[in-house]
């Protein structure tokens, strides 16, 4: 067992860092949130050229064979700044929907695109009553031709707006409910029958509803009817990747909390000076360094190959920065008093996203339900 | 010992419950209903509506508007209002600077404002903390210095609650430099029409502009202005802390939060099932429904107390902290029950006068918001931590 970073991934997290801080500050995340697009066009292409875009694909579609634990590195140093490019869900959910789902001929077509910037790809998988179970699918897929049409109405699908590809789940087979029968398919975000109504959401990103009526698709990724595996997977890598986000925020959380608490003067002496406040950032840290810790294990297991595990580490991983996210937000919040409350601050604005990462793909208690189920065998 | 309301008690319960159901006015109450921001307009129409019934300020003397109403009557009018789901009272006119102005303020001053302020033809807001002086309250130095007929203030006040609506601010300020801090503020009263008052709203996390700063650049206040004596304001502002204060427990809006988080729970699904039915998810209604149960017993029995002619008892002040506690917890279950619609943020969707649909379920848009702006209800009106020292020193005597 080794649990050192390699001498690459070492030079990988600093120069996104690095990459960030050059780039990124509250005034300039704002611009970027109330752009057209949502975030700038300019750093995107950047970010292709530094080569995040590509780590989880393979060498032959382009891309640059690395694992969950470069998309964790990337991922942090982009939680740090609050980053609002659509990285994971190009990077990792696309990437590694497209790694292990598209054929020979479809990866080596798409591969350059999507590292390069120049093809993104978002999920849109939730659907109005599915909350958070991937196996609830209405959204249907009818034999048509060589391909399909699908009809349906996917819910919430984040970074939807600005993708030129959407991975979709519909049903080709079976019930409402049924693990069986789902399959997911590559949709142009551009195909007839295909509507978006994109929105802000609450932490500066941008989302969609999408509706799909008689949507002709001939793409499908992984094999047709036994699709909810594949999902699981690319969910866990996403969601792997999105503890690492709210682990790189949660660390400026901390860091900006603990400077406050040793300049911010009441009563003639520092806030970070009284005992109940030491202890609050300590509870803070404890919750943010575990959090990290399995995180980074969730993403050294990942290329394990034992499914459940991997599901299981992934899971725990997002459960445990989940639970962190809750405290951590609300403590930073605390602790900088009315400051913590306005937009003005950066505090706020981690605080909604820290919050939000833990609502992506099911909060803490559904991380806990997927646990107890494996847990019961 | 006696739980039941006498039938008289139930009798007034019903008469309240009845008027609270009759007397919104409809747009009002959808509004409060959906979480779209309430107008200026909103809460002076609401108010006004209350004072024409003599209920808008129940805690008052009789010969300045008020009731005779027993303290459980009280309690049960505040109760009843906060469960129907109407706008919550701006507490700075009615509630704070009333009752002061009442004990200690000159028949002149109770003359020209009380009036006024029952009738919400004055709205009133609270000019305490400064950026540099939040929970060292007592640190404060917006300056008042006398001069002729006037006092010239100078400083700034922040967090000041809807002053973009205000026509009066009560304020602290410091009269003079004293060793012990308390003993130099006084408690003035501030036309905000004053040429150097000028505002700037303060827009929080979660979009609103409830909050401002609040700049006084040589204002000059009449003398006449200044209630009771120099250097008596800490005294009259902490008469406040200790005066009816059941209210601050919340715990009719927390029940009437309760009522919309089951319904809530109800309309949405997993697997298969309303998530009321879901075991974890109802586990966690019901402790805080307990919790508040518990919290309500705690107000009962101060509001007894004062029935039976005594002082709330120290176990008033732990109020604060677990009310703002369930607030918060409600608010928080809230958004987590919307599942994937506590993410999109369509601003005007929460602003009157925007007409297409909300994303996802109507009642899922105000959620995230609120739940981020409600983080506020543990910082103001003394933090838990500040409410907490208090109780430590005040009632354990640690």
């Amino acid at each position: 067992m080794d649990l050192e970073f390699t001498q690459e991934q070492t030079l990988l997290a600093d120069s996104a860092a690095r990459f960030m801080e050059n780039n990124y500050d509250l005034p300039r995340r704002r611009e970027r949130v109330a752009s057209e697009t949502g975030f700038s066009p300019e750093l995107w292409g950047e970010m292709a050229e530094l080569g995040w875009l590509g780590l989880r694909l393979p060498e032959r579609f382009g891309g640059y064979d690395a694992g969950a634990v470069e998309s964790v590195l990337v991922m942090e140093a982009a939680g740090k700044a609050l980053a609002v490019e659509p990285i994971i869900s190009t990077g990792v959910t696309g990437a590694v929907a497209i790694s292990l789902g598209a054929s020979e001929a479809l990866g080596a077509e798409i591969g350059p695109y999507i590292v390069a910037g120049e093809c993104r790809l978002a999920l849109a998988q939730a659907e109005p009553r599915s909350r958070y179970a991937l196996n609830r699918v209405e959204t249907t897929a009818v034999k048509d031709g060589t391909g399909f049409r699908l009809n349906g109405h996917k819910a919430v699908a984040l970074h939807a707006p600005s993708a030129h590809k959407l991975i979709v789940s519909a049903r080709t087979a079976g019930d409402f409910s049924d693990a069986n029968g789902i399959t997911l398919f590559l949709v142009d975000a551009d195909a007839a029958g295909l509507t978006k109504r994109s929105y802000p959401t609450v932490d500066g990103l941008r989302a969609a509803e999408i509706r799909l009526e008689n949507v002709a698709c001939e793409v499908v990724l992984g094999e047709l009817d036994d699709g909810l595996a594949l999902l699981r997977t690319i969910v866990d890598e996403t969601q792997l990747a999105l503890s690492a986000e709210a682990i790189g925020a949660m660390s400026h959380l901390l860091d900006a909390t603990v400077e406050y608490a040793k300049t911010r003067k009441q009563f003639d002496r520092t806030i970070g000076s009284f005992q109940v406040i030491q202890h609050r950032l300590v509870d803070m840290y404890t919750a943010l360094e575990t959090a990290r810790a399995m995180t980074y294990i969730a993403a050294a297991g990942a290329d394990s190959g034992d499914a459940r595990e991997r599901h299981r580490l992934a899971t725990t991983a997002k459960l445990k920065a989940s639970q962190a996210a809750q405290l951590v937000g609300e403590d930073a919040v605390q602790i900088h008093g009315g400051m913590g409350m306005t937009e003005e601050l950066d505090i706020g604005h981690y605080f909604k996203r820290v919050t939000m990462i833990a609502q992506t793909f099911g909060d803490a208690d559904h991380q806990l339900k997927l646990l107890a189920r494996l847990a019961r065998g | 010992m006696h739980l039941q309301l006498t039938e008289e008690e139930l009798a007034f319960q019903q008469e309240v419950r009845t008027f609270m159901r009759e007397h919104v006015p409809a747009d009002i109450k959808t509004k409060v209903d959906r979480g779209v921001a309430l107008s200026r307009a909103d809460h002076v129409t609401w108010q006004q509506i209350l004072h024409q019934r003599g209920w808008m300020a129940p805690s008052w003397p009789v010969q300045w508007g008020g009731t005779d109403w027993t303290p459980v009557q009280k309690h049960i009018f505040e109760e009843e209002m906060a469960m129907a789901g109407t706008p919550r009272i701006v507490p700075f006119g009615v509630t704070m600077v009333g009752p002061v102005i009442i004990e200690y303020g000159s028949q002149a001053q109770k003359e020209r404002f009380l009036p006024r302020i029952i009738a919400t033809e004055d709205w009133w807001c609270q000019g305490y903390s400064e950026p540099g002086s939040g929970s060292d309250l007592a640190s404060l130095n917006t300056r008042a210095v006398r001069d002729g007929d006037h006092y010239v203030v100078n400083g700034q006040k922040t967090w000041t609650t809807m002053a973009q609506h205000a026509d009066w601010i009560f304020c602290l300020v410091r009269t003079e430099r004293t060793e012990k801090k308390q003993e130099g503020i006084s408690f003035l009263l501030i036309d905000m029409k004053s040429p150097g008052v000028s505002v700037q709203p303060i827009i929080t996390m979660d979009g609103s502009a409830e909050v401002n700063q609040t700049h006084f650049e040589d204002v000059r206040v009449p003398v006449e202005n200044l209630i009771g004596e120099e250097g008596k304001g800490w005294t009259y502002a902490k008469f406040l802390l200790g005066h009816e204060r059941t209210g601050i427990a919340s715990v009719g809006r927390s029940k009437w939060q309760l009522e919309r988080l089951k319904n809530v729970a109800r309309e949405e699904f997993e697997d298969g099932q309303a998530l009321i039915e879901d075991q974890n998810f109802a586990m966690q209604i019901a402790q805080v429904e307990a919790d508040l149960a518990a919290l309500e017993a705690v107000v009962l029995r101060v509001v007894s107390r004062e029935e039976a002619g005594h002082g709330p008892g120290p176990e008033a002040s732990i109020l604060k902290i677990n009310g703002t506690l369930i607030q918060q917890k409600l608010t928080e279950l809230l958004y987590k029950a919307v599942g994937n619609y506590a993410h999109p943020y369509i601003a005007e969707s929460l602003q009157e006068g925007w007409n297409e649909d909300r994303v996802g379920p109507d009642y899922a848009a105000p959620l995230a918001p609120t739940y981020f702006n409600w983080r506020k209800a543990s910082i103001y009106g003394g933090s838990n931590e500040i409410q907490k020292n208090i109780i430590a020193k005040a009632v354990l005597r640690l």
